[in-house]
């Protein structure tokens, strides 16, 4: 989806404002709405890519107005009425429906520690062959799916070159849709800031992304 | 095709009090059993006190005296990493990207807020802000001037766009004078914003 969410080349988003000494979380707040963000995506109702999307549907204008963590916030109070775990009426009321089922969490203290202890599973799968390979010119494809991607907009239709296979991942588009998750390779292709930006961008600076097969195409 | 439809969200866009607001969400969901209060406990301790920049520096402090261990971690940043006991929250494979005279890298997510957790913790919000994310693409050079790190005109600058599963660390640099510390006194100069690649290590007598 062309969304505010994809942001590489806009211009008018003012200085960068670095905080000198920042807290991880501003207020406690914050650190509720991650653990919660944690707790209801292990229950597995949806995955990382459908709450990733979740954030790119929210307005434009509430996505600049909103902070980081009261863009979490909301989106998962609609991913909660959405997948039927949480009605309307009690997000309004805060309190149970009469009658309503209890569940029993996901995600509990032993499981969250655990997790976090958790080893890297392998992208390596050779069932799944790759399209292309280190050193090969390629071109990101230039498409604009209404939905949920990971191809920027500033790359797409330019060309560059495959520097690294990085193995086999979930394809996000599909992922995010519960439309499967067609694991293909994800490889870091390079492309020159000259290529993305025109000339006056410096000769020698690039930008690598990490693009999936179904975005590329032989240049 | 994707049916997204732009019409099924409301507008509601600023909680007015934010604290109330998920005090009452936090306490609906463990009323319904769907979330285990002690589980956020140990998330928010761990981010707030266990998985931050330290660890980050203490992976390039170890890179910096141990020329076998940097090794292992160009090649398998995952592994090498884990060595230090610093294991992934989140399945995520890293990446360790190095400076030199000729390269300097810089980390960015156009997208939304990709970062190493594991080693970096998370993420500042000069990092997730639109002016970061926009400019970082387009305007590194610019974007580093504002982080007062002026990058020669005849130095690659390398920019990662996390757009993937993939996490960027940058391996700065040993500092200029630094060549008498050990690894600990070396992890101490080590600031996130050199492993983002928005800064340098300065050399030993110049103030960050």
């Amino acid at each position: 989806m062309n969304g505010i969410h994809d942001m590489g080349g806009l211009q008018d988003m003012g200085p960068v404002q670095h905080e000198k000494e920042e807290p991880v979380f501003h207020a406690a707040w914050e650190g509720r709405v991650y653990g919660i963000s944690s707790a209801l995506r292990a229950i597995g109702k949806w995955n990382l890519d459908t709450w990733r999307h979740q954030i790119e549907l929210l307005p434009p204008a509430d996505y600049l107005q909103m902070t980081y963590y009261e863009r979490w916030l909301k989106i998962n109070e609609q991913l909660l009425v959405k997948h039927g775990l949480v009605t309307p009426r009690e997000l309004a009321t805060g309190t149970p429906d009469p009658g309503s089922a209890k569940a029993v969490p996901a995600l509990t203290a032993a499981v969250a520690a655990r997790r976090l202890g958790r080893r890297i599973p392998s992208s390596h799968d050779p069932e799944v062959t790759p399209n292309f390979k280190a050193g090969e010119r390629v071109r990101a494809r230039n498409t604009n799916p209404t939905g949920h991607t990971r191809l920027p907009r500033y790359a797409r239709g330019k060309a560059g070159t495959i520097v690294r296979d990085h193995g086999v991942y979930t394809f996000p588009d599909t992922n995010a849709h519960f439309q499967g998750e067609k694991r293909q390779h994800v490889y870091s292709v390079s492309f020159s800031a000259r290529e993305l930006w025109g000339e006056d961008a410096s000769p020698r600076d690039s930008v690598h992304l990490d693009l999936w097969d179904d975005y590329l195409e032989h240049a | 095709m994707w049916h997204t439809k732009m019409h099924d969200h409301d507008h509601q866009a600023v909680p007015s009090d934010p604290t109330l607001r998920v005090k009452a969400l936090e306490s609906l969901l463990v009323e319904k059993g769907l979330v285990d209060p002690a589980a956020l406990d140990v998330l928010v301790d761990t981010f707030e006190h266990k998985v931050g920049p330290r660890n980050g520096a203490r992976v390039v402090a170890r890179a910096w005296v141990d020329p076998a261990y940097k090794q292992r971690l160009l090649a398998d940043a995952p592994s090498a990493i884990a060595e230090l006991g610093y294991t992934s929250g989140q399945g995520e494979h890293m990446l360790v990207v190095e400076n030199s005279p000729k390269v300097h890298n810089l980390v960015v997510c156009t997208l939304c807020s990709c970062y190493p957790w594991p080693v970096l913790g998370l993420p500042p919000v000069w990092y997730k802000s639109a002016a970061y994310r926009s400019r970082a693409v387009i305007d590194p050079r610019g974007v580093l001037r504002e982080f007062d790190t002026q990058v020669d005109e005849d130095v690659e600058v390398r920019v990662w766009d996390s757009t993937a599963e993939l996490r960027y660390i940058v391996l700065p640099e040993r500092p200029a004078g630094a060549e008498n510390l050990n690894e600990e006194e070396l992890a101490a100069l080590v600031t996130r914003d050199a492993m983002v690649g928005v800064s340098r290590v300065p050399p030993l007598g110049e103030k960050a």
